[in-house]
């Protein structure tokens, strides 16, 4: 009598094309300082930034089903513990990863009392919290108010020494980020997190507990917005409270995660990146430039509510990062 | 309480407002019973569920599950003590597989964690009859495969009390008989069952007692046959079919 047996995989040719894909993007970025030089590599860190911004985000919203329009608490606070550390005389670099460190520290502490809050509320709590960083941060004698203060330690590094170390540091950020996304949600706690996604309380009934699981994407998303934070002060190298705290920033991650597709991690890469393209092609025509994406978002809304991945998504044969299981073959 | 009592409610009261849903239940379910709750629409049975597994809180009485005062945890943690439930409009997670839904139930449902998940998720779908859509994402499950769903994931928590809500409507004759068969079955684990249903002949088929709710109070309690003919039953329940 044999044993009964199960096979299940957790993975498919989609995946492998678009780990492939992937591995590919991330090696065409490292090696754009020897390519693009300084200027290619700032921009390939804003698009860095906006991956980022858009996955914690979408890990927040599309997941957690926590939607914060006041993420820029991480933002903007991570940026000044960056310039705050430095001028004590920790390295630059250093104080990037410190200030990712007492970002997740932050928003554990945050998140003891603003997930006792139900929607609307959260939300607006969230802003409330970051426009009160941001008169704390103002009244901080060193940042000089809104007139902000650069982040001269830098100086210590030539100009393309710094850029290329910002941009592999933004990198090797980006990868942790999303290789940390996919271990948590292919874990235990990954699958509670999809089940609050698409039913809190079914996901309850059956012994879900949905406030420590909120928490784990509430810290995790602090970091990883704080790091956001941190490379993009490195990488303007000028600190200026508004252009970091700014309710711009919100507004960016909301059109990327619904443009892409709210709750996946291929949508919020994607919507990243086409935010990204808008930006560099039609930046420059200010006012119409956000009145364009303003346009964009609505018919995105109107006509693809799930977004450009709840198109292509479903019409891939399996999942392209892969979290499911599929059963294979059973003889029980 | 007596000794072998495996959920109780003490005199449990819930009102909206001023309106009073349910008035002083207390009801005394025995390790290894199956009973029935049946009762017009609106006579409260639902928000009794609510109350036994935690979604809602009672403005009065308490709730024991084997012998633990229940009545401040939470639906997750009367979970893990052993009570599961299924709701009578389903709450599928749509957009995981069935096979990943019924998972999630003995990933965090219990209070050990078993040797090997996968497997126990899989023995559910087999006794369930669900099986075959493993890999099926729950959104593509007709009404009755969300209702079985319901049930699996259920009995994935591996629950000592079963909480059954409507699981029965709309089933054909063969069906309702192979639903009969399946909580026969599950009792026969030793899971104390309580099933709330529209349907009488599933009940009486199953249960070992019968509960009559109407207007928020116990009409009748006692064997399938006593309930069924007791004259205060007779007018709440059948008296408009008279």
């Amino acid at each position: 009598m044999s044993t009964p047996s199960l096979t299940i995989t957790r993975s498919g040719p989609t995946a492998h094309v678009t780990m492939t894909l992937l591995a590919i993007a991330a090696v065409a970025i490292a090696v754009i300082p020897f390519v693009l030089g300084v200027a290619g590599s700032g921009r390939a860190v804003a698009l860095l930034v906006y991956i980022l911004l858009a996955l914690m985000w979408n890990a927040l919203a599309g997941f957690a089903g926590l939607v914060s329009i006041g993420q820029t608490l991480f933002f903007g606070f991570a940026a000044y513990t960056t310039i705050r550390l430095s001028d004590a005389g920790l390295d630059p670099f250093l104080a990037i990863l410190a200030s990712i460190g007492i970002g997740a520290a932050l928003g554990w502490v945050t998140s003891l009392f603003m997930l006792s809050l139900k929607d609307g509320e959260f939300a607006i709590g969230m802003w409330v919290l970051s426009s009160l960083a941001h008169l704390c941060v103002n009244l901080d004698p060193l940042i000089q108010g809104e007139t902000g203060i650069s982040l001269i330690q830098m100086n210590a590094y030539a100009l393309e020494t710094r850029s290329a170390l910002i941009l592999w540091l933004a990198l090797a950020v980006t990868i942790a980020v999303i290789a940390a996304m996919l271990l948590l949600l292919r874990s235990r706690t990954g699958a509670a997190i999809t089940a609050i996604r698409d039913d809190e309380l079914g996901a309850r009934s059956i012994g879900v507990d949905v406030l420590r699981t909120k928490r784990i994407v509430f810290v995790l998303a602090a970091a990883g917005t704080a790091a956001a934070g941190a490379l993009w002060l490195a990488s303007a190298s000028n600190f200026q409270p508004r252009a970091f705290f700014g309710v711009q920033w919100t507004a960016y991650m909301l059109f990327m995660v619904l443009v892409g597709g709210l709750g996946r991690i291929e949508g919020a890469i994607i919507g990243a990146v086409l935010f990204f393209a808008i930006e560099t092609w039609f930046g420059a025509y200010g006012a119409w430039y956000l009145v364009g994406l303003g346009a964009i978002a609505v018919l995105f809304a109107l006509l693809l509510p799930k977004g450009l991945w709840g198109w292509i998504g479903p019409r891939l044969p399996g999942e392209a990062i892969p979290t499911g299981y599929i059963i294979e073959k059973s003889d029980i | 309480m007596t000794s072998s009592s495996i959920l109780q409610s003490g005199g449990i009261s819930m009102s909206f407002g001023a309106y009073k849903v349910l008035d002083d239940i207390s009801l005394n379910i025995a390790k290894g019973e199956i009973v029935g709750i049946l009762g017009p629409n609106g006579a409260g049975k639902t928000t009794y569920m609510n109350l036994l597994t935690g979604a809602l809180r009672p403005t009065g009485g308490q709730v024991f599950l084997m012998g633990e005062d229940v009545t401040r945890l939470d639906t997750a943690e009367r979970c893990h003590r052993g009570l599961a439930r299924t709701h009578q409009v389903p709450k599928p997670f749509l957009h995981m597989t069935v096979f990943e839904n019924v998972l999630v139930a003995v990933h965090h449902g219990r209070a050990v964690q078993p040797a090997n998940p996968v497997m126990e998720a899989w023995m559910v779908l087999k006794e369930t009859g669900l099986a075959h859509a493993a890999n099926r994402t729950a959104e593509t499950l007709g009404l009755l495969d969300r209702k079985r769903l319901e049930l699996s994931r259920a009995l994935a928590t591996d629950p000592k009390v079963l909480l059954l809500d409507e699981i029965g409507g709309g089933l054909t004759e063969a069906e309702g008989d192979a639903l009969v068969a399946l909580v026969k079955s599950i009792h026969a684990r030793g899971v104390t069952i309580i099933w709330i249903e529209h349907i009488m002949r599933l009940l009486m088929e199953t249960c070992t007692r019968l509960v009559c709710m109407a207007e928020g109070r116990v009409l009748a309690d006692g064997t399938p046959e006593q309930v069924v003919e007791a004259p205060e039953v007779q007018t709440a329940y059948f008296g408009a079919a008279a």
